[in-house]
């Protein structure tokens, strides 16, 4: 009752300066434009909002959630547009997405945030919209965003229908007890059936079809209604502004100039310039330089209130000390601390070396500069005999590798050598002069080459994870042999409509982590989604594979593999560096080997003969243009023993194009 | 100095050839013979040699021209420098327009080295490569070359033929050593780019022969060759008797050579420009654009490059390393005064490998390819280069 009253209260504040006629208000005071292109820092100083016009009741945190490609980052561009957050043109594309990776693979890495203004029903609404990652290497991101949320808007393409991110996105906004405004995206397409989409969700969800939302995000219809959705379903935050300041810290990013920019959730109280704030986490005192609201780019406010969401600076010289999940408080106002979140775990480590040791330092500060915006990922240092100086990454899975991998490159210019990842082990140990060197009976493996061996350890567990699959019913036979295949253990099987089967399995996480998705897209003509949840460690047969070139261990290919798997692994990637290897003046044993056991073995025979057989004055300009690249070509190649091996042959060997 | 006119012209074109070469209807032969003349004469005056060791006449299918324009070019040549009788004149010929009077008129023009492009002693080999010979007209052929110019007649033979194995490349070769002179070249087919037997094969309608297989007939003809009496003298070049070609060898030994005609290439210094520098230098392709740059400049040169000398350097070593002799002291010194081939390949390195290896030799007469070596040169010299640019 108490709330309802100052609602009412609040109606009548806000209706006064505004027309109510009006059902969309473009706020003259807001910077129209697209100011996407610039960071306009602190230009807007004189001009700065009064945040104390939204208060708690006119306030709505939502994310769009949505299983890849189903218009997640095109029905944000419409709402930017909409509420004039954004100048609307036709180059609005993936507006929130600002990597050029995100921008080259259609994904979102890195979640933005961004303040809506809107009015409806002659009440101006402070709409906050928290993107997240689209893909499953991601989901953690998910959680992290929705946790500064009350409600989610779930798109689901009218053609593709339910898909498995959309079901592990659904129970993430579900058991964080979100609201869920289901919208059916795509309409505009000629095969787009959304009846059905409507019944998947109603079975699947128990969500009435009647509260389905039927849009064109690409034509911009209904998505209007999507906002009224947001602000009739999706609750106010529960908080109070007259309470000690409670702040989340759900994401940071890093600027050179500025330091660390905390995007916080006010979950109490008020914050602004001067404040001297402490962090739950870290137990450091900082003043506030800085807060205000992302639109999406940083605009300074005076002050933000209990319920809103935007950002802060406060000196903080490092990502790591603005812990997402962390706690801001006033200094001396203790708070209990919000439950925060379980750190980021990565379920993929890989050995990066650089290509030339020379370039060591280089690539130590692009690590150190591109980690600052991308705190899941896991840095140790590392050195190998063959490899030199270099670092152990760990990642939230495979995607997540390659596109730190390309950021690198694209934003840093830099190349590496990157080794086979693993996913993190664990082995019991049993002996005690083990157990006394690492301090601990049970240790995480996540380099290969310090795999203990089995007479000093009782037990090897390995991670598994809960996967969903969602497909059409005609690929059923090949994808439960797929799975079975990978050691999975099937747990559920549901048909979600006449077509189409959701299918829960366990699986070991190295089954999947290199290539299980790509083998399952190949073998469901693309038409299965796959998704997966952390589930804990089972134990596991493992063993130590290393791979030789005449002998000599090819560190970047050393893998940890399961004792069925080993013969076929071991042939496989035999077979696959074979092909990968250019022929040279002697033969190359190409062999994997269990300790000092081979277990496979493929020849590549000696060039007999490599000579051009014509040679006379026309044609030697070209012919030394050919024998100079390949000297070029000569100096780019790691040399293992005498074997010359192309740089990306060990990349080409990991990649599976198909499974066997 | 070794000038080498080029005729482009063919009566047709053979399935696996990629050369700059043309089949025109009618063709003006005596303005495209003033054209070679003019040209050899300005870029002869441009080079300022004093003598001439050999001309070779490729191209194209050069015995399709008259012997008179053979004559023209080469009094052309005799009339710039000076072309003692000892030099070589080559001419390649096809058998199909090799008749003996035919080939006596290139004699009485001056021509004393007769190449003939044979390619293979079986019919359906020739026809595959689109040969418009037999196997009887190349016998024919060689026959009367042979009597027209004795010890001084080289053959060409390609094997690696689609469908062709072991056996029947042997007996052709036996076929061939039976009816050959003293000088033979043989090369592998290699499938360029754009030639209709490429395209076959890489469409999948013809079987490309192993990288083994092609192993294995070479190593079977350098034995053969050698047991007949034959130096194996350069990668693809036999001779006995001391037949060796003097003007391929040449190219070989990195001397001076001038490309006269169509798309020719040429390796000179242009003294009468005043310069000393070794440039690589092409003429224009097309014949009648040619033509009109030698019409109304004296030469068609299209491209000149001035070579640094570390490309020179890796020009005698590419080209060197292919002949059985190698790279001498002398001549690596020629181009190389400063730096000796010990200093650059006899320290620590890939040429110290390659030799422990035993595919490369450094010792008091130069640095050369062993036995073994020869056949694997281009995996050899990508090291070598490496190892020449460091210095």
């Amino acid at each position: 009752v108490a709330l309802a009253g100052r609602t009412a209260m609040w109606w009548a504040r806000l209706r006064s300066p505004f027309s109510a006629a009006a059902p969309l208000c473009l706020a003259s005071w807001l910077p129209a434009g697209p100011v996407v292109c610039r960071r306009p820092y602190s230009s807007r100083d004189k001009e700065k909002l009064d945040m104390s016009r939204y208060p708690v009741e006119s306030i709505r945190n939502f994310s769009i959630i949505a299983h890849v490609d189903h218009g997640k980052s095109t029905l944000a561009d419409r709402l930017l547009e909409i509420t004039g957050t954004i100048a609307k043109t036709d180059r609005n594309k993936q507006v929130l997405d600002k990597l050029q990776v995100e921008r080259e693979r259609g994904i979102t890495v890195k979640a933005q945030s961004a303040s809506l203004f809107y009015n409806h029903e002659g009440v101006n609404y402070l709409l906050n919209l928290i993107d997240t990652p689209g893909h499953v290497d991601f989901s953690y991101e998910v959680s992290r965003s929705l946790s500064a949320c009350q409600g989610v808007i779930l798109v689901v393409d009218a053609n593709e229908g339910i898909q498995a991110q959309t079901v592990a996105n659904f129970y993430l906004a579900f058991e964080a007890q979100l609201a869920v405004i289901p919208v059916i995206n795509k309409i505009d397409l000629k095969n787009a059936d959304p009846e059905r989409v409507e019944k998947q969700i109603e079975k699947l969800f128990d969500i009435p079809i009647n509260e389905c939302v039927r849009i064109s995000a690409k034509q911009g219809t209904n998505v209007e209604k999507v906002l009224q959705k947001v602000i009739e379903k999706i609750p106010p935050p529960q908080c109070n502004t007259a309470d000690p300041l409670k702040a989340l810290v759900f994401d940071s990013t890093f600027d050179h100039y500025r330091g660390v920019i905390a995007n916080i959730a006010l979950f109490g109280g008020e914050i602004q310039k001067g404040h001297k704030i402490v962090s739950a986490h870290t137990k450091k005192r900082y003043e506030v330089s800085e807060v205000g609201i992302l639109t999406p780019n940083e605009q300074p406010m005076h002050k933000l209130y209990a319920g809103q969401v935007g950002y802060l600076i406060a000196g903080m010289k490092e990502v790591t000390e603005a812990q997402i999940g962390d706690t801001l408080f006033l200094y001396k106002q203790p708070v209990e601390p919000l439950p925060g979140f379980k750190s980021a775990k990565p379920m993929v480590f890989a050995g990066m070396y650089p290509v030339d040791q020379t370039e060591y330092n280089n690539l130590k500060s692009a690590l150190e500069r591109l980690t600052l915006n991308d705190s899941s990922v896991t840095v140790h240092r590392d050195s190998s005999l063959a490899l030199g100086a270099g670092w152990r990454l760990g990642f939230l899975g495979l995607l997540h590798m390659e596109v730190f991998n390309q950021r690198l490159e694209q934003e840093y210019n830099m190349s590496v050598i990157l080794t086979a990842p693993t996913v993190p082990y664990k082995a019991i140990l049993s002996s005690p002069k083990l157990i006394k060197e690492y301090g601990k009976a049970e240790i995480t493996i996540i380099n290969p080459a310090q795999f203990p061996d089995k007479l000093s350890v009782s037990e090897y567990l390995e991670p598994t994870v809960l996967g969903t699959i969602v497909t059409p019913h005609e690929y059923i036979g090949k994808i439960i042999s797929l799975c079975q295949d990978r050691r999975a253990v099937q747990k559920d099987m549901l048909y979600i409509d006449e077509q189409r089967v959701m299918l829960k399995y366990l699986f070991p996480l190295n089954e999947i982590v290199v290539d299980f998705y790509d083998a399952l897209k190949s073998l469901s003509s693309g038409y299965a989604s796959f998704d997966y949840e952390d589930a804990g460690y089972q134990a596991a047969d493992l063993i130590k594979m290393d791979v030789l070139l005449n002998g000599n261990p090819v560190e970047e290919l050393a893998t940890i593999t399961h004792s069925d798997k080993a013969y076929a692994t071991g042939k496989f990637l035999c077979e696959r560096l074979k092909d990968a290897i250019p022929r040279q003046l002697f033969e190359i044993a190409i062999q994997a080997a269990i300790g000092k056991k081979i277990i496979a073995r493929e020849t590549l025979k000696a060039y007999r003969k490599n000579v051009v057989a014509k040679c006379y004055g026309g044609d030697i300009t070209r012919r030394m243009k050919l024998l100079k690249r390949q000297a070029e070509g000569k100096k780019l190649m790691r040399k293992i023993g005498n074997v010359e091996v192309p740089r990306d042959a060990f990349i080409r060997v990991l990649k599976r194009q198909t499974d066997k | 100095l070794a000038p080498c006119p080029q005729w482009p012209y063919c009566r047709q074109r053979c399935s696996y050839c990629s050369f700059n070469t043309y089949v025109v209807p009618a063709l003006d032969e005596a303005a495209v013979g003033a054209c070679l003349v003019r040209e050899a004469r300005t870029l002869l005056r441009l080079s300022q040699v004093q003598s001439i060791t050999s001309v070779f006449f490729g191209g194209g299918t050069p015995s399709l021209a008259s012997p008179r324009t053979i004559a023209a070019v080469l009094e052309a040549v005799a009339g710039a420098v000076h072309l003692p009788t000892s030099a070589e004149v080559t001419l390649e010929a096809n058998p199909t327009s090799a008749s003996t009077s035919h080939l006596a008129g290139f004699r009485t023009a001056g021509v004393n080295r007769l190449s003939i492009g044979v390619q293979s002693l079986d019919d359906a080999e020739l026809r595959l490569l689109g040969r418009e010979h037999t196997a009887a007209e190349a016998r024919g052929a060689v026959e009367a070359a042979r009597g027209l110019f004795p010890g001084r007649t080289s053959l060409d033979l390609i094997f690696g033929l689609p469908g062709q194995n072991q056996g029947t490349w042997t007996r052709g070769l036996e076929a061939a050593l039976e009816l050959c002179d003293d000088h033979v070249s043989l090369y592998q087919l290699m499938l360029e780019r754009g030639t209709a037997l490429a395209s076959q094969v890489w469409g999948g309608a013809l079987p490309a022969p192993s990288q083994d297989l092609l192993a294995d007939m070479y190593q079977a003809a350098r034995a053969m060759l050698v047991a007949a009496g034959f130096r194996h003298y350069e990668v693809s070049n036999f001779a006995r008797k001391g037949a060796l070609s003097t003007h391929n060898l040449s190219y070989w030994r990195a001397e001076q050579y001038i490309g006269v005609g169509p798309g020719a290439h040429g390796r000179f210094v242009p003294r009468g420009e005043g310069s000393c520098s070794r440039e690589a230098r092409v003429q224009t392709l097309e014949p009648n654009a040619w033509m009109r740059e030698v019409q109304s400049r004296g030469h068609g040169t299209r491209r000149r490059v001035v070579l640094s000398p570390l490309e020179q350097l890796e020009e005698v070593l590419a080209l060197g390393l292919r002949t059985d002799e190698g790279i001498t002291h002398k001549r690596w010194g020629h181009f190389s005064p400063n730096l000796s081939l010990e200093a650059v390949f006899g320290a620590l390195g890939e040429a110290k490998d390659l030799q422990e290896q035993g595919w490369l030799v450094l010792d008091s007469s130069g640095l050369r390819c062993t036995w073994e070596g020869l056949a694997l040169l281009d995996s050899l010299l990508p090291d070598l280069l490496c190892q020449l640019q460091r210095c």
